[in-house]
This record gives C-alpha cells, sequence and structure tokens, in this order.
C-alpha cells in the first residue's frame, strides 16, 4: 500500500452512521495519502452514499471521527467544504440552464474563474452542447456536467456517489481520466460504487458490510482496512 | 463571498426568468383574488374603499405564500441544496441570496402592481404612495420569514399547505402596519409611524431569518 507509507491526509476512525435508530455501519476506518483514493463497495444499504454524506460534513456520524491533516473535520465544517468536492445521486443541474451556465455559477460559488470552464467541457466531450438547456440532454449528459463542474473547479478532495450512473464508454474513460488526473495532482478520491471503475493504481477498497459484520470497531484504523487488487 | 452570493442570485433570477410561469402565475393570482373583491362585497364606492387596504395587502400575502414552497424545494430535490450546503460561503448568505431572487422575481412584481389594484378598489389617491412605501418596506419582511418557512417545510408532504400555515401567523405584524399606513394616508395623519414600523419587522427578519433558514436546512439534508 504505497498510500499509506506517506503522511494520511484524510482519515475516518471508528466511524459509525445511524439512520432512522438503526445502525447502517460502525467500526469503519481508512486512512488516505495525498493522490489516494478509496472505492466503497457493499450491497444496497450497506451505507454508501452515508459514507459519502458522513465524509463531507452533510451529516453527523454515530460515533467517531473524520480527520483532515490530523485534525477533527467536524471543528471547522466550513472549510473542511471548501476542500472537498461532493457528486451526488442527483446531479443538482437545473433543467432551464445550460451546461456553459451551470459550470459558470458553479465556479463562481466555489470562488474559481471562468477559464477553465470551456477545457473541462471539453474534457466530457459536451462542447458541442455547451448552449443546450439540460433539459434537453440525457441524463448520462447531464452526469457529465456536473463531472465536468469537478475539473473546472479543482478541490484536494472529490466524494463521488455512484459517479459512473448513466454514463457510456467514452464518459466513463473520460471520468477514469480525470480521477487519475486529480489523483496525479496530489487530489484524494473516494468513490461509492457497484460498478468497477478504473480508479488508477493502487486504490483501496472499503466493503462497508463485510466490515460493520467483523465487528472490529474498536480496533485502530489501520485494521479494518482491505487491500485492493 | 460576494461572489457566491452574486452566483445565487444570478442562476436564481436566470432560472426565475427562464421559467417566468412560476412568478406570473403569483402576480396573476394576487389581481384575481383582489379583483373577486368588488364582484363578491359590490360595487358600493365606501365599502370598496374602506376596506382597500386591507384587501390590497392580504392578496400580497397571499400571493406571495404561493411562490414560497418552490423557494428551496426543487434544490432540495434535484442536489442542488447539497452544493449550497458545500459552498466556501456562509449558508446564511447564500440563504440571504436566494431571498433576495425572491423578492426581486415575487415581492417586485406585487409592489408595481400594488397601485393599479388600488385603483380597482377605490382606493384614494393620497393612499397610494403609502401602500408602496409600505409594500417596498414590508415585502422583503415575506421572503425572508417566507424562506424559514419554506426551508422547515422541506422534505414534508403537502409542504405547500405547510408554508402558509407556518408563515402567515409569524407575517401578521407587516399585514398589520401595512393596512394602518394605507389608513392613515386615506385620512391625512402622519404616515410615518407604521412605515417604521414596517421597516423594523424587515431589519428584524432579516437579521434573524436567514440563521434559522439555514439551520433548517442543514437539519433538511442532515
Amino acid at each position: 500500500m504505497a498510500a499509506r507509507a506517506t503522511h494520511p491526509l484524510l482519515a475516518a476512525e471508528r466511524l459509525a452512521c445511524a439512520r432512522g435508530g438503526r445502525t447502517v455501519f460502525r467500526g469503519i476506518g481508512f486512512a488516505l495519502a495525498p493522490g489516494g483514493a478509496l472505492a466503497a463497495t457493499g450491497p444496497n444499504g450497506a451505507g454508501k452514499s452515508s459514507l459519502l454524506r458522513l465524509l463531507a460534513g452533510l451529516a453527523a456520524p454515530a460515533g467517531g471521527a473524520i480527520l483532515w491533516d490530523g485534525a477533527p473535520v467536524a471543528a471547522d465544517l466550513r472549510a473542511h467544504a471548501a476542500r472537498l468536492r461532493y457528486l451526488g445521486h442527483a446531479t443538482g443541474a437545473k433543467p432551464a440552464l445550460t451546461a456553459a451556465e451551470e459550470l459558470a455559477w458553479r465556479a463562481r460559488l466555489w470562488g474559481a474563474g471562468a477559464e477553465g470552464i470551456a477545457r473541462a467541457l471539453a474534457r466530457f466531450g459536451m462542447e458541442g452542447r455547451a448552449d443546450v438547456p439540460a433539459r434537453y440532454l440525457s441524463d448520462g449528459q447531464r452526469r457529465r456536467i456536473a463531472l465536468a463542474a469537478l475539473v473546472a473547479a479543482p478541490a484536494p478532495l472529490w466524494l463521488l456517489d455512484e459517479p459512473s450512473v448513466g454514463l457510456d464508454a467514452d464518459g466513463l474513460d473520460a471520468l477514469e481520466d480525470a480521477i487519475a488526473e486529480h489523483r496525479r495532482g496530489g487530489g484524494i478520491a473516494v468513490v461509492a460504487t457497484h460498478a468497477p471503475i478504473g480508479l488508477g493504481p493502487p486504490w483501496e477498497t472499503l466493503d462497508l458490510a463485510a466490515e460493520t459484520a467483523t465487528g472490529r470497531g474498536a480496533g485502530a484504523p489501520e485494521d479494518e482496512l482491505e487491500d485492493g487488487p | 463571498m460576494t461572489r457566491a452570493f452574486l452566483a445565487v442570485v444570478g442562476r436564481d433570477l436566470r432560472l426565475a426568468l427562464r421559467q417566468g410561469s412560476d412568478a406570473l402565475a403569483a402576480l396573476v393570482f394576487y389581481v384575481v383574488v383582489v379583483a373577486l373583491f368588488p364582484l363578491g362585497v359590490g360595487p358600493e364606492p365606501g365599502a370598496l374603499e374602506r376596506m382597500s387596504g386591507g384587501v390590497v395587502w392580504i392578496g400580497a400575502l397571499l400571493a406571495a405564500m404561493l411562490s414560497l414552497d418552490r423557494l428551496f424545494q426543487a434544490d432540495y430535490e434535484d442536489g442542488g441544496l447539497d452544493l449550497l450546503l458545500l459552498a466556501p460561503a456562509p449558508l446564511e448568505v447564500l440563504v440571504l441570496a436566494k431571498c433576495l431572487a425572491h423578492w426581486l422575481t415575487a415581492g417586485l412584481p406585487i409592489l408595481l402592481a400594488s397601485p393599479l389594484l388600488g385603483l380597482l378598489l377605490n382606493m384614494r389617491p393620497e393612499a397610494w404612495l403609502a401602500l408602496v412605501a409600505g409594500m417596498a418596506l414590508g415585502t422583503p419582511a415575506l421572503s425572508l420569514v417566507g424562506a424559514v418557512g419554506a426551508a422547515l417545510a422541506l422534505g414534508a408532504r403537502r409542504a405547500g399547505t405547510l408554508v402558509p400555515l407556518l408563515v402567515l401567523p409569524l407575517v401578521v405584524p407587516v399585514l398589520v402596519f401595512g393596512v394602518a399606513a394605507v389608513e392613515a394616508a386615506a385620512a391625512g395623519l402622519d404616515t410615518a409611524p407604521p412605515l417604521m414600523l414596517l421597516a423594523a419587522a424587515s431589519l428584524a427578519a432579516l437579521a434573524l431569518c436567514p440563521w434559522a433558514a439555514a439551520a433548517a436546512l442543514r437539519q433538511a439534508a442532515a
């Protein structure tokens, strides 16, 4: 595990999640160094989406802590929000806005310039449809818009929930390229998926259901890592 | 922070212009509700004139409610709320941006239509200025308090019914002082006290509502 050899930037310790009074997962731990990637896997209901929302600070964990560079992120959620890009099942792309407008407002929201927008759209094959309102685009194309926004306004931590849903082979290639480039630049990616995505080697997997079942919640975070292929 | 504020205002205004039917529906509702009163009460000029201030203000309140449930609902459903929650700017500032966009697309048209509706109800011309001034000072409070109600109702079934139930009792002071300004002007009295109280209501809403709405939005997302 090359990632563990260097100083971890994003770490989770004995993380537990409860939804509606039921424990979804517990005892989850991992540590990712700059350039690291984690694929969260597990069956439906294992808590993949919940894990990403915890990591984004959108929900509070039922137990455990999330650390960024050794400091708990719960202490300053706004600073944490500024360094992450979260892409959920719903992309937030407005039907009435064109791809170019969608990227432009997101870049302004995130404090990034407009210069990366055209290149980001081209990267996801949307340059010819930049001026078409999203209501006339397919689900896969809307996902390409949301993914292009990640590239247009870079941030060190990507949290992607099933990013490949709706993408065709070209779109998947573009996604894998974008994640690989993000990691080469020292970025971290946490991806919830059950479809295999090439995150670029080496990457780690975390099977939420298996981790919870083994009940190693009291162990050190390193004990709970499973090596990826 | 200013850039993020302007980004949200710009996006919401653009959306409102593209989907103009929403803003137009609230305005048409306002006109129809007020226009029903002469039909229901009868054309006796004295009666209409006496109630004109109250009718126009109640119509404005109801029309503002009509547009409120969409304030956060679309963002909540399509994932746009996560973008706001995870923006580098404080959520309170972004809520304020959404309130400003809502006021520009809902409050301002109501404000501009109100003198015409006053005319329809035989309102005295000397009361028009007090009506418009009162609307200008009072309608921001409707958008701000409305944002709290809209944020609290997220995820609830029948949010469209719930929002007016939450918001209308809280904006009673706006109605009372708005009507008081119109009646003072019609009677030739000083309109400054009710107008100042309207401004105070909007300022109090400005100071409190973004925080309350932001807390409700965080709760809705968790």
